[in-house]
Parts: structure tokens; sequence; C-alpha cells
């Protein structure tokens, strides 16, 4: 595994000013593991998992795993929490619930992360993820997250 | 029908149910997820500690996105142990609570029970731990549906 060359709070900030997005995305194993980036699309900031082989759960059909739905959409509300509020470390999650609304194509999956309240110590967000059309969403949460202790 | 049944003893079971955690499901293989034990309504998955499920470099700490899958291949295991047989299912949703940090370097382990069944939809409860049961990672309420074949 390679260590990031700058305390990860550092690099946050850099990518907030500088938005070389796949900096913070690659050096986070999972993100990297998972094909999970940050994109700015149309001015708007979203997540994108790109489709791999590994990614499938149903082989049949095939679809994608749930808990790749479920990882997509918490990576997303960490990056958005990380990326446009000034909290200081990764924001641990306190909880959260995933409703998986269709099944995911073997293809690249969007999120997009909405922060509906952020608190001192706890911020609430909310994600949805789709695939060829936005309005008919394949999944989406909302989850509490603990961001960094006074 | 009957090459969809499962066996009535733990080691049939298991060993039926374990194809669910080899290339046949790419993502729990991919996690190295393996199946420990299934009981008559419960299924027991371990994920071993690996680099590449690191969610913050700077403590080593596991991603929630990884426990996630852990936890819904678990509970899905489950239900088909409650179900006894090999059924077409999905996930409708998944809530989990994380209860203390993990530690990096040692395995998860999930224990997820499908306390009830009807005829479409199935409840299950589940718990994470790293080798002491009674001190949980994570624990979670999900439901499945049988869809068709």
């Amino acid at each position: 595994m390679s260590t990031p060359s700058l305390p990860l709070a550092d690099l946050v900030r850099q990518v907030r000013q500088s938005r070389e997005y796949p900096r913070l995305t690659d050096a986070i194993p999972y993100t990297r593991f998972m094909g999970i980036g940050v994109e700015n699309l149309a001015g708007e900031m979203l997540c994108r998992m790109r489709y791999a082989p590994h990614l499938i759960g149903n082989s049949l059909l095939p679809a994608l795993h749930g808990g790749t739905l479920g990882a997509l959409l918490e990576s997303s509300a960490i990056f958005e929490l990380l990326l446009k509020t000034d909290t200081e470390r990764v924001p641990k999650v306190i909880s959260t619930t995933v409703d998986f609304l269709r099944s995911g194509k073997a293809q690249d999956t969007f999120a997009r992360a909405f922060i509906t309240r952020q608190g001192r110590r706890v911020a609430n967000v909310r994600v949805e993820a789709w695939q060829d059309d936005r309005t008919r969403p394949i999944a989406s949460s909302h989850a509490l997250f603990l961001l960094s202790e006074p | 029908m009957s090459d969809f049944s499962l066996p009535a003893d733990t080691a049939g079971r298991r060993e039926k149910l374990s194809v669910l955690f080899t290339e046949a499901v790419p993502h729990n293989h991919a996690l190295g997820l393996r199946l420990e034990e299934v009981g008559a309504t419960d299924a027991t998955v371990v994920m071993p500690y690996a680099d590449v499920l690191v969610g913050n470099p700077e403590t080593g700490v596991v991603a929630g996105g990884a426990v996630t899958t852990l936890i819904d291949a678990a509970s899905g295991t489950a239900v088909m142990a409650a179900l006894g047989a090999f059924a077409a299912i999905v996930t409708l949703d998944l809530r989990i609570d994380y209860l203390r940090p993990a530690r990096p370097g040692l395995p998860l382990t999930a224990h997820a029970e499908c306390y009830k069944v009807t005829r479409l939809v199935a409840f299950v409860r589940a718990q994470v731990h790293q080798g002491d049961p009674a001190m949980p990672v994570a624990s979670s309420q999900g439901t499945f549906m049988r869809v068709e074949d």
C-alpha cells in the first residue's frame, strides 16, 4: 500500500482548491480498489463508480453487488463532506440506511450527495445513485456522520 | 427443483451455500469473504483484513462500504438458510449502525439471523465483531424480497 505523501488534512485542503480529485480518491485504498472517483460534471460534483467485473454480485443477470452500491453512496457522502465543508478528518459514519430501488447493470454508476443538515458534530447526508437515467435512481441512502470532534 | 433445496445438516448447507463465496459471486470473492457456518436460519461470514479495504489511510480502518458488502452477503445467506433453498432474492433495504471503530489488521465476522419470513419478504438482523461477539463493531437490520427465478 502506498502511503500518501501528505497528511490527509493537507491533501484535502489542496484538493478543495485545485479540484484535482484523483489525488484524494487515489489516496484512499478502498475507493481506488472500487474505481470510485469524484468528477465535476456541468458544475456539479458527482461520484462515479467505474464498472469492473469484480463489482458483480449476480453473474446471471448480470447485476452489481448491493454492497458496491452501498459503498458508492457512502463514499459520495464522505467526499461531499470532505470537499464542501471544512472538516479536518475523514468523517466517521454513525448510521446509514440504504434503499435498493432497481438492480444495478454492468455499467458505470453515478451518485450525488446532499448535506441536509450540518451541525457542529453531526451531519445528515442524503445520496442518490443512478445509471442511464437520473430520474430512475437505482439506490438511495441517508446517513449520519460524526465530524471532527473539537 | 430439488437441486435448489438445501440439506438439513449444517455441514451440507455450508458446502452448498459456499458457492456464493466463490467466483460465482465476483464481488464476494474480490473481498475474500468466507462462509464459516450456516444454521437453520443464520449464517456467519468472515472478511479477512486487507489493505485494499482501508477507508482511512491514516488509521488503517476498513471502509464502511466493505462492511456493507459483508453484512449484505451474510444477511442474504441467512435468508437462503431460512428458506432452505437457493432462492432468488434481492435486498430491499439495509440499515447499519456503527457501534465502535473496527480495529485495523483484524478480520471482521458477521453473524446474520433471518428471524421472520413471509411469502415474499424476509427480515434479517446482523452483528459484526472482531473476535468477541459481546463487543460488536456494527449491527444491522435488513429486508429482502423473493423474486421470480
